[in-house]
């Protein structure tokens, strides 16, 4: 059982903490109410271990360590080996830039900016849904290392894998997000309302 | 001095910091007299922005107060019976 200062002091953290925490549960797996267990799992966990935490400043991270744990065993009752599911079989992807296809297709002609209009006409909501379409055994390590700021040597501890591999796994899964960025703007009609929106009034004949 | 298709490849290990001090410095010899390449960094910086501070799913509302009242419960004593 946790002191009344102690409980205090959590409560506080996974507060702060509940939206970084949910979006990570979200792209681990995949529904809001698989998320929200996820969630609930990681807080009990974490009060259980509450002592081991020495420096509260580490408790954001400390709390995306305990959610990626539980995770993994969430994978193992399911059958699931968290090392298969992480480690890539596949050749390597074909070379794609988006910066020299958007160069070269010149999506939004009016734009003086044409790279970071691009990338501004995505919504948080298309993001996310961008994101979805990346491979599991990409997207986690993606998010660990640029959404919740992890280095890669700490996610080799977290996913129990070598350098050498989540270096391929990050260097794929960037691959994988640009070309799924292109893919989801042209399929979605994005550049079609950008290039809408920018695009000059028309001068009366 | 080394290829652009060399620098491409290794650009974002280069902003992670985690390219040895040997590669670090030929990239950066590359970026001072390419502009190509000064461009794809650019875009790489604005591509990790994107996912620093653009990728996280909104919380739904009843998600959010089903978890805020579970925070609110953590540990609580359980009151008599």
């Amino acid at each position: 059982m946790l002191g009344t200062i102690d409980r205090t002091s959590l409560q506080e953290l996974a507060r702060a903490e509940l939206p970084g925490l949910y979006a990570l549960a979200r792209y681990l797996t995949h529904t809001p109410s698989a998320a929200e267990e996820l969630v609930q799992d990681t807080m009990v966990r974490a009060c259980r271990s509450f002592a081991s935490l020495k420096d509260v400043e580490a408790g954001p991270k400390w709390l995306r360590v305990i959610m990626t744990n539980v995770w993994r065993d969430q994978l193992r009752r399911d059958g699931r080996r968290p090392e298969e599911v992480l480690v890539d079989p596949s050749p390597e992807p074909g070379r794609f830039s988006l910066y020299q296809t958007l160069a070269d297709e010149d999506p939004l002609p009016w734009s003086d900016t044409l790279h970071v209009d691009f990338l501004g006409a995505f919504s948080a909501e298309d993001i996310h849904l961008v994101l979805e379409r990346v491979p599991e055994r990409y997207r986690v390590p993606l998010l660990l290392r640029y959404m919740d700021g992890f280095d890669t040597g700490e996610i080799c501890e977290l996913l129990s894998l070598p350098p050498g591999t989540v270096y391929s796994l990050l260097h794929r899964g960037r691959r994988h997000f640009e070309r799924t960025l292109w893919e989801y703007a042209n399929e979605s009609g994005l550049l079609e309302q950008a290039a809408g929106a920018e695009r000059p009034p028309r001068k009366e004949a | 001095m080394i290829r652009c298709r060399e620098v491409v490849e290794r650009l974002w290990t280069y902003l992670d910091g985690d390219l040895e001090e040997a590669d670090r410095l030929a990239i950066e010899e590359h970026l001072r007299l390419c502009v190509r390449c000064c461009g794809e960094t650019a875009f790489a910086k604005e591509i990790r922005n994107t996912l620093a501070t653009r990728s996280r799913p909104k919380m739904p509302d009843d998600v959010q107060r089903l978890l805020e009242q579970f925070i609110e419960g953590l540990d609580a004593p359980k009151p008599n019976t």
